[in-house]
């Protein structure tokens, strides 16, 4: 069991909803995403995400996208999300999962980057880019190595494939909420809590969502039909706004905890 | 994934059902685009075995793109060069002055066919924008084109003839803001828009099933070619050299040789300024197999699995990446490929421009270049051809600006 499993098995026990910000490593500096991954935890977040930049990411919207180019401008290196991990596993008790492009894992070496990451401290990945057809060698990998492959369902994907990537996926199953790229949205669609909720019946993965959403409000909306909600964009623009005046850990706090009382205080069904 | 060149033949039954060319080719996109890409799938199968289909877009070929377009024999070239007779498969008359209209009427067909409603399309030396512009225009589909700023640019007249077209332009300032750029950001669109609009790729490249359909549109091209040398000189030439940057003209030459071990292959990759990094734009040559666009394919990436920059003074060839089937190509060496640098490509522009009076694409150049150097070991009874896949108009402004005021 992954702790990305246990994570789910405890929060379930304890009738509570996972929050899972987004953090782009490297964006403005290394030192930082450290920081604001402990504000994060401190504020009550249960998972951290890990956005590895990439030159050509192209299910990321403006704000993710512009994050991965500043940190490459700055010479980011793949050795320093391990590093990053290396430094938080020390205090930090939530699993903390990368987001990365099989661009990379497939450079790298499937087996060598699960490795790599799991030493680090990573309890698994999520991996945009890697459809079911394509994922048999990697997620046997991760099968065997107990680290969670976290397969992506849209809007857009028929039924049937839903059933096939759940069974496929482990650790939760990342719902989009939206057909599109990653970014805020002020209106989220009609038919999003339906769909969960019909997805909900076919698998017993956990079900998280993710895509547009940038406020408490959209948090709370959503928070009663998902096991947990990701926060990209919104997280990664107040990392960005706060750099000139160094309180990302600060606007990370705030944001997390208004995040956290809008999940806790959510209608506890729909 | 073995990168290991295998010794297996080359087969034209590719790809397979998963878009596998060997090992190469399948899809690595979002899984927002996969219902998209099945659609197109689906619909190019049944387009492809529909009569009438094949009846419209042969039409549309003959009577508004011009085809078939001329294999003219290049006397004074193959007198300068002195060796092989080298004959040009003229694809710079084609109407717009590219191959890239071959697949775009082809492709917007098929939109009109899954019934969406818009276009949108990338371009890197503004060929494909122009024709995707152009078939748009002629079917009534709003059309929107990325172009990333530096080929802006420097394709300046082809963003002008997009834009009387009707189609809009979005530039791209991200990254190196060229051809690779340009795909992100209309990838972007997609996942957005994925409902109502059809991306019509312009290369061999991206995910299953556009390296195929694109061959496929593209390869007129090479059966017109085969034809043709038979009825002009009684059997297939000894050499067919195409250039090479995503692939789609050198695809559609080369797939009806594929078979046809008597016909040597060569694709020409930018060779830039130099074989150090981010000096050309030879992935074939210099790179490795990996991810990039959608396909796994030879690109030029770093250790971490980045994209490199690289470099070519030609916007079309200017491109990290390579469609999948000319990466299978190299492997079961099928196809040799080998690059040729700024200076060379421009010196065969010179060189075609007044042996011939022909003003080629810098693009295109680059086959003359190396044409001329397979020609002239070869013997005068020898048959050479270059697929000229457009014309140079659009880069006089460019060709000026990088001779300074001493031209």
């Amino acid at each position: 069991m992954s702790a990305v499993d246990q994570l789910f098995t405890d929060l379930r026990t304890e009738g509570r909803k996972a929050l899972m910000p987004f953090f782009t490593a490297g964006d403005p500096d290394i030192a930082t995403t450290a920081r604001v991954i402990r504000a994060a935890e401190a504020a009550g977040a249960n998972l951290c995400e890990v956005g590895v930049p990439y030159s050509d990411p192209i299910a990321d919207g403006p704000v993710i996208q512009a994050s991965y180019q500043r940190a490459l401008d700055r010479g980011f290196r793949l050795q320093q999300v391990m590093e990053l991990g290396e430094d938080v596993k020390v205090d930090v008790r939530m699993p903390l999962v990368t987001m990365v492009s099989y661009a990379i894992i497939h450079r790298v070496g499937l087996a060598s980057y699960v490795q790599q990451a799991k030493t680090a401290g990573y309890s698994g990945a999520i991996v945009p880019d890697l459809l079911v057809e394509e994922a048999a060698p990697f997620s046997q990998i991760c099968v065997d190595e107990d680290f969670s492959l976290i397969q992506l369902v849209t809007p857009t994907t028929p039924q049937d494939r839903q059933v096939r990537i759940a069974e496929s996926s482990s650790g939760f199953l990342y719902y989009v909420s939206v057909t599109g790229i990653t970014g805020e949205r002020t209106a989220l669609p009609d038919d999003l809590v339906g769909n969960v909720k019909w997805l909900r019946e076919q698998t017993d993965l956990p079900i998280c969502i993710g895509f547009g959403i940038s406020d408490p409000e959209t948090a709370a909306q959503l928070a009663p039909v998902a096991d947990g909600l990701i926060v990209g964009s919104a997280v990664v623009r107040r990392v960005h706004d706060a750099v000139a005046t160094d309180t990302a850990a600060d606007r990370v706090t705030d944001f997390v905890k208004s995040l956290r009382h809008a999940v806790d205080n959510a209608p506890s069904a729909i | 994934m073995s990168t290991v060149p295998s010794a297996s033949t080359a087969s034209a039954s590719v790809p397979d059902s998963r878009g596998r060319f060997g090992d190469f080719g399948g899809r690595f996109v979002p899984e927002t685009l996969t219902r998209a890409l099945d659609q197109l799938s689906e619909e190019y199968d049944r387009s492809r075995q529909d009569p009438e289909f094949q009846r419209e877009l042969t039409g549309l070929l003959k009577t508004f793109v011009g085809r078939p377009s001329p294999l003219y024999f290049a006397r004074r070239l193959t007198e300068a060069v002195g060796g092989a007779k080298i004959w040009l498969k003229r694809e710079d008359v084609n109407h717009t002055g590219a191959h890239k209209i071959n697949n775009t009427v082809g492709q917007a067909l098929l939109t009109l066919r899954m019934g969406k409603t818009r276009v949108i399309a990338e371009t890197g030396a503004g060929q494909h924008g122009v024709a995707s512009a152009t078939a748009c225009a002629h079917f009534g589909l709003p059309c929107t084109v990325y172009m990333g700023s530096e080929d802006i640019r420097r394709q300046k007249p082809n963003v002008f003839s997009m834009k009387l077209l009707g189609a809009e332009i979005c530039p791209v300032e991200s990254g190196s803001k060229t051809l690779r750029d340009a795909v992100n950001e209309a990838m972007r669109d997609w996942m957005s828009s994925v409902e109502q609009t059809h991306y019509i790729i312009g290369s061999a490249i991206g995910p299953h099933p556009f390296p195929m359909m694109v061959r496929d549109f593209q390869s007129v091209i090479g059966r017109e070619t085969r034809e043709q040398c038979r009825d002009t000189f009684g059997r297939l030439p000894d050499c067919v050299v195409a250039c090479v940057g995503g692939g789609s003209n050198a695809a559609g030459m080369f797939y009806p040789f594929i078979e046809d071990d008597e016909v040597k292959l060569v694709g020409v990759e930018a060779g830039g300024r130099g074989n150090a990094p981010g000096d050309h734009a030879s992935p074939l040559t210099f790179g490795q197999p990996g991810i990039l666009h959608g396909s796994y394919s030879y690109v030029m990436q770093d250790d971490d699995g980045q994209t490199c920059d690289v470099h070519s003074m030609s916007a079309g060839l200017d491109y990290p990446g390579v469609g999948p089937e000319h990466s299978y190509w190299k492997d079961t060496g099928r196809v040799v490929y080998s690059d040729c640098g700024d200076t060379a490509a421009m010196d065969a522009f010179d060189k075609l421009a007044r042996t011939e009076g022909i003003i080629a694409a810098l693009e295109s150049s680059h086959a003359i270049a190396k044409a001329m150097d397979i020609a002239k070991d070869m013997s005068p009874e020898s048959h050479l051809v270059v697929c000229l896949s457009g014309r140079g108009d659009k880069d006089a402004m460019e060709i000026a600006r990088l001779r300074g005021d001493n031209w």
